[in-house]
Parts: C-alpha cells; sequence; structure tokens
C-alpha cells in the first residue's frame, strides 16, 4: 500500500506538467469552493459580529404585549406587571453564565410633548433610566465627563448622561457637559457623554428594528434609574440587560430570563403580557439563511466543475492505462494480481486528484484572500471545510479512476504483451 | 514430472471461424530438463508457451504442472503459480523503464509479499549471479540489449522458479551477447534450473539437451521433422 502510494507520486513527478494539467479542474473546483465557502464564512462572522456587537453579549429583556415591545409612552403603565424587586434581579444574575444584569426603564419621547429639552431645543428620542452597570453592559465609552456614580442614585441627583446622537441633537457642536436640561420640567445637570464603542457600519436590511440597536432616533439620553419616578411613575415595569460569558450563552440566557420574569412580573398570564428577549442569534442566523441560500447555489455551480475536473481526470487515466498496457502485460506476467494492478491505478488518481485538492485549497485561499483585500468584502478560512474539499476530492479520484483502473486490471496479459 | 500436458487444443477466433493453432499437443518434462522448442513462424509456438506459462488456458486437454492440475485454475491462482513457479524471459526483455536494474529484479518478490530490504538484497546477489555486479543501479536505457537481457533472466530466477521459460531470448541480441545469454542458461541449468527455450536459430536449439519441433499447431516426438530448418 504504501509502496503503491510513493510509486503514484514518483509517477506524477514524472510527468509533472501533463499531471498538473490532469489536476486543473479539480484545482480550479476546489479553488472556488473555498473561495466561496471563505467568504461565507466570513460574512456570517461579520453578520453575527455587527449584529450582536463583538464581545458585548449583551442580551435585552423587555415587557410586550402580543408579541411586540409594549411601549409606555403610548399605552401609559399597564395593568397587573409589577417592578423588577432585587430579588428577581439577583435571580438573574444567578442564571448560568451571566455576568452581570442591569436594569433600566424606557420610553420613546417626542419633541411636541417636550419631556426632554435644552433652552428652547426640544428632543425627539429615547429616554433611559438606567443603574450603573448599564453602560459596561450595553458596551458604551464615556467620550467627555464621567459616568453615574452611587451617590447619584442614593441621593436622588437630578443627573443626566448624553449619547453622541442626543448631543448633537441639543447641542450642536458645543460641549454639554456641566450645561442644564429640562427633563418632564424638571433641571438635569448634564455629567458626561457617551458612545457605543462597538462599531456598527454592518448595514442590516433585516425584517425588524431594533430597539437597541439601530441608532436611527435622534439619540439617547439617559438619567439614574433611581430618577425615573421623579419623571414619570415609580411603578413602572423595567426591562433588563443581561451580560452573557459568551456569545454561545445569549439565546439560551434570554429564554431563561424572559421565563423567570413572565413568570415571576406578570400577575395575569392571560393578559397577553410577556417578557421578550431581542433574540438577535435568531436574527443573525435568518440573515445568514439568506445569504446562504444563494451562496449555496454557487457552490452547485462550483461542484459542476469538479464533476468536469474528475472527467478529465479518467479521461487522462485511460490514456495513461492504453499507454502502460506493457507494463501492466509485464506486471501481471510475472505474477501481480488483478487487484493489485486495480489498487496501483486508484491509488494513482486518488494521489492526482489530492494532489490538484491541496493546490486548491491553496489556490482558494489566496484568491479570496485577495478577492477579499481588493473589494473589501470579508473572509474566513474554515478549516473543515479544507478538511472535506481534500477529501473530496481523494474521493473523486477513486471515482472517476475506477473505470480506468478496471480496464487495466482486466487486461490480458498475453495481448498486452503482443501490443508493441 | 514437473509438467504434464495431454491433449491440449487450443483455438482463437479469426473473423467469424475458430481456428485451431494447436492441435493435440502432448508434453513432459521432468526436473533438471533443457527443451527447445523450434517451428517455423506462426506455428504455435508462443501460443504453446503461453499455456505453459499459464498466462492463458488451453481450449481442452489437460495440464498439471508441479503436481497440480492449472487447466482450469482460477485467475488469482494462476498469477500466483506464475509468481512462485515459473520464470519469463522475452525475446524484447520487457523492463520497466522507470526502474533500476535491481528494482526491476526485485519486482516479483514484490507480489511474493518479500520485505523491501530483502528484496534489494535478493536482486542484488542475482545480478551478481549473471554478471552484473556493477551495474546494479543502471536504469535499462543505460544498458545494452545483452545486459538487459541479462537483467531480464535475474528478474525470472530471483524466486527460483521450477520453470524458467523464454521465448526466443537470443532473438533481438547480436550473436556475442546471444552466446553470453545461452552461457547463462547453460550455467543455470547444470546448476540444477528447468528450462524450456523457444527459438529459430539452430545453433541455439542445439544447445538444449532435448529439441522438439512444431509444425502448424502439431508438437512432433523428438527426432521428427530434423530436417527442416526453421
Ligand atoms: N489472440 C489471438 N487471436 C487470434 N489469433 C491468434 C492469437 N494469438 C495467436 N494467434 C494466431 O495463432 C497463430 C500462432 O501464433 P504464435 O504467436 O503462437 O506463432 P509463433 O510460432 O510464436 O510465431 P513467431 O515465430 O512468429 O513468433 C498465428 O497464426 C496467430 O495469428
Ligand atoms: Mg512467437
Amino acid at each position: 500500500m504504501f509502496e503503491n502510494i510513493s510509486l503514484a507520486f514518483q509517477g506524477i513527478w514524472g510527468h509533472k506538467m501533463r499531471s498538473f494539467l490532469t489536476m486543473l479542474g479539480i484545482i480550479i473546483g476546489i479553488a472556488s469552493i473555498i473561495t466561496i465557502v471563505s467568504t461565507i464564512k466570513g460574512t456570517n462572522d461579520q453578520i453575527k459580529e455587527s449584529l450582536i456587537g463583538a464581545g458585548t453579549n449583551a442580551v435585552t429583556v423587555q415587557l410586550s404585549q402580543d408579541g411586540s415591545v409594549y411601549d409606555m409612552s403610548w399605552r401609559g403603565v399597564p395593568a397587573g406587571v409589577l417592578p423588577i424587586t432585587e430579588d428577581t434581579r439577583l435571580q438573574l444574575a444567578d442564571l448560568d453564565n451571566v455576568v452581570a444584569v442591569s436594569l433600566f426603564c424606557r420610553r420613546q419621547v417626542d419633541s411636541y410633548a417636550s419631556d426632554v429639552a435644552y433652552q428652547n431645543n426640544s428632543y425627539s428620542g429615547e429616554l433611559y433610566g438606567v443603574d450603573r452597570d448599564f453602560f459596561t453592559v450595553n458596551g458604551f465609552r464615556l467620550t467627555q465627563g464621567r459616568g453615574f456614580l452611587a451617590d447619584d442614585e442614593t441621593k436622588f441627583r437630578k443627573v443626566a448622561i448624553l449619547d453622541s446622537g442626543a448631543c448633537s441633537t441639543l447641542f450642536g457642536n458645543a460641549s454639554p457637559v456641566g450645561e442644564l436640561i429640562e427633563i418632564k420640567g424638571e433641571p438635569y445637570t448634564v455629567v458626561g457623554v457617551v458612545e457605543r464603542s462597538a462599531s456598527s457600519d454592518f448595514v442590516i436590511e433585516s425584517i425588524r428594528d431594533y430597539d437597541m440597536y439601530a441608532d436611527t432616533s435622534g439619540g439617547k439620553v439617559f438619567i439614574p434609574l433611581a430618577d425615573w419616578p421623579i419623571a414619570y411613575r415609580f411603578d413602572e415595569p423595567q426591562g433588563v440587560v443581561l451580560k452573557a460569558a459568551s456569545t454561545d450563552d445569549m439565546t439560551r440566557i434570554g429564554q431563561q430570563a424572559e421565563d423567570l420574569l413572565t413568570a415571576s412580573q406578570i400577575a395575569d398570564p392571560n393578559s397577553g403580557f410577556s417578557y421578550k428577549s431581542d433574540d438577535l442569534m435568531d436574527q443573525a442566523a435568518q440573515i445568514q439563511k439568506l445569504s446562504n441560500a444563494t451562496n449555496n447555489q454557487l457552490l452547485w455551480i462550483a461542484g459542476i466543475s469538479l464533476l468536469v475536473g474528475g472527467i478529465g481526470v479518467m479521461n487522462i487515466m485511460l490514456v495513461t492505462v492504453s499507454e502502460r498496457t506493457r507494463e501492466i502485460g509485464l506486471k501481471k506476467a510475472i505474477g501481480a494480481r488483478k487487484r493489485r494492478i486495480l489498487w496501483q491505478f486508484l491509488t494513482e488518481a486518488a494521489a492526482l486528484t489530492s494532489i490538484g485538492g491541496v493546490l486548491g485549497v491553496a489556490a482558494g485561499v489566496g484568491l479570496s484572500q485577495f478577492i477579499a483585500s481588493a473589494m473589501g468584502t470579508p473572509t474566513a478560512v474554515s478549516y473543515p471545510a479544507i478538511a472535506v474539499a481534500v477529501l473530496f476530492s481523494m474521493f473523486i479520484g477513486v471515482v472517476f479512476g475506477m473505470i480506468p483502473a478496471i480496464k487495466a486490471a482486466n487486461l490480458n496479459p498475453i495481448d498486452a504483451l503482443r501490443r508493441e | 514430472m514437473l509438467l504434464e500436458m495431454h491433449d491440449i487444443c487450443k483455438d482463437y477466433p479469426q473473423g467469424r471461424e475458430v481456428v485451431k493453432i494447436l492441435k493435440n499437443v502432448e508434453l513432459t518434462i521432468d526436473e533438471g530438463d533443457y527443451l527447445a522448442i523450434m517451428g517455423p513462424s506462426g506455428s504455435g509456438k508462443t501460443t504453446l508457451m503461453n499455456l505453459i506459462g499459464c498466462l492463458d488456458v488451453p481450449t481442452s486437454g489437460t495440464y498439471r504442472l508441479n503436481g497440480e492440475d492449472v487447466s482450469r485454475a482460477s485467475e488469482n491462482r494462476l498469477a500466483d503459480v506464475r509468481n512462485s513457479t515459473l520464470g519469463f524471459v522475452f525475446q524484447s526483455f520487457y523492463l520497466l523503464p522507470k526502474l533500476s536494474a535491481r528494482e526491476n529484479v526485485a519486482l516479483p518478490l514484490l507480489y511474493a509479499g518479500v520485505k523491501k530490504r530483502e528484496r534489494l538484497r535478493r536482486a542484488d546477489e542475482a545480478l551478481r549471479m549473471v554478471g552484473l555486479g556493477e551495474r546494479l543501479d543502471f536504469m535499462p536505457n543505460q544498458l545494452s540489449g545483452g545486459q538487459q537481457q541479462r537483467v531480464a533472466i535475474a528478474r525470472a530466477m530471483i524466486n527460483n522458479p521450477k520453470l524458467l521459460l523464454a521465448d526466443e531470448p537470443t532473438g533481438a541480441l547480436d550473436s556475442a551477447s546471444g552466446h553470453q545469454v545461452m552461457d547463462l542458461f547453460d550455467e543455470l541449468n547444470a546448476k540444477g534450473a528447468t528450462i524450456v527455450l523457444i527459438t529459430h536459430e539452430p545453433k541455439v536449439g542445439q544447445r538444449a539437451k532435448r529439441l522438439r519441433r512444431i509444425l502448424d499447431g502439431m508438437l512432433l516426438r523428438e527426432g521428427e521433422g530434423g530436417g527442416e530448418n526453421g
């Protein structure tokens, strides 16, 4: 067996040019498959990253009614839904692989209602009441001033933090730190400006609008959660942000938090209220499915080129067999069994296509890197795909080498030797 | 008795008809024998040799080789018999051009399942026996015709066959190298090898212990047909 393989490689090396041309179809086929798979993987990784926020791993769970997020600005504080107690918060923090839990209240505010204003500028966007962990859990970075302090909460200080969107809406280019803004008629001192650190330059063309993630609104204004009852009501149910230890935990944690909150906060299970998590993993999967569907068609086309490559190999192997009838005849005359001749040619075909596969993988990885750098598309090396590609090209060699090998094995030694 | 052929016939289809190439051949060979077969071109010498060499099976008749009925043996069994019991020398050598002399000689041992180191050791030994100890690593195209034929003889003898078959071994050689090859056969026979040799040349045929002629597919008895020169 080992002898066969080394002889096969010698034979291939002995006819470098011919072997290369024979492999070319396989090389091209495998290269295109690897290129496509690398691009798919790159795109998928990117979708996952930009949607979920690389490293943030934040799952948001909010009150919803009949499947969509319940908006308190329009419909008021719901009856029969309790505010989240410290006890429930600890239960959430105890879920497996939950790193941090943060509570928030949120309202959509409109400029005509003038809930939030700076001098004569009123503001449309989101208003949040948040605890101190909120910024780190969600991946916000402080760009000016300071964050919320423990004192801000315990002393009910009227302080506010703006995100860059709210900052430019209310203050233009001026620095807001130290200025007073009005929230529900009460003056708040702006103490800091934050910015989301996970870059989201990826364009999401999907079905749903993400409350937290698509920054389409005018911005976000944050006040301490403790101050929320000053502006709105003390019994308002909160939302929860949970930070998962790893991205793979997000879906499970989201579901567990949903179940826990729905059970503990909602008095009447038939009210249509429930807690729902932003199932970002699920949305990422949906978008990935969409791009995979088109890419799968490309893979089939590349598969056809592999088929053509295989037929090319078969063709050359048939030629090789007829060129080598004398060798085959002699080997049989001195005692080589049929099966040995069969194996010899099968090994040769498989070695040929395996080398083709390896070269194809190299070419494909190179090509996808080149395309990625030239066109700015994402790419990622997929090791399972590489292993499958090489094994599959070996398999092609066995399949398409079969007919030539059988032909060789069935040669009659007398005829083979007589042919000059 | 090493070999016993009884009432062997071989037919070949030629166009629509079936032509009888060998007709009721009777042949026995003892161990240590040295038989030459002569006959005109197309008389069936190679066909007979193929049957003796288990490269082909007879249309009818029985053939016992080394105590085994090989006239109806399976293809794999015939391959094994060729490998272990027979050695072949052909008119045009049939060395594999990509293999060195010693690799060519060692080839039958590969099929016998001998380990590589042992194969090469025995190949070197066989090449020394045919006087090519200096050219172990030569490629066939670096050797003269006579030397190539001696490599082929070394290959035929490597597995100590019961019977050495040679189909016109001197046919492609000049007379000097032909002589060397014939000397080698004499030497092998003297050491106890059994040899069957086909030839056109009377001088070559005369060196064998026995001579039988074949005419039109019929193997004549010893001493018959001596007037002919073919
Ligand atoms: N496979 C075959 N199919 C049909 N006819 C065949 C086949 N092999 C041999 N023959 C015929 O059998 C006859 C004898 O052939 P063979 O090769 O045995 O002759 P030969 O005595 O060896 O001749 P030469 O001295 O020229 O080698 C020839 O007429 C040849 O045409
Ligand atoms: Mg002949």
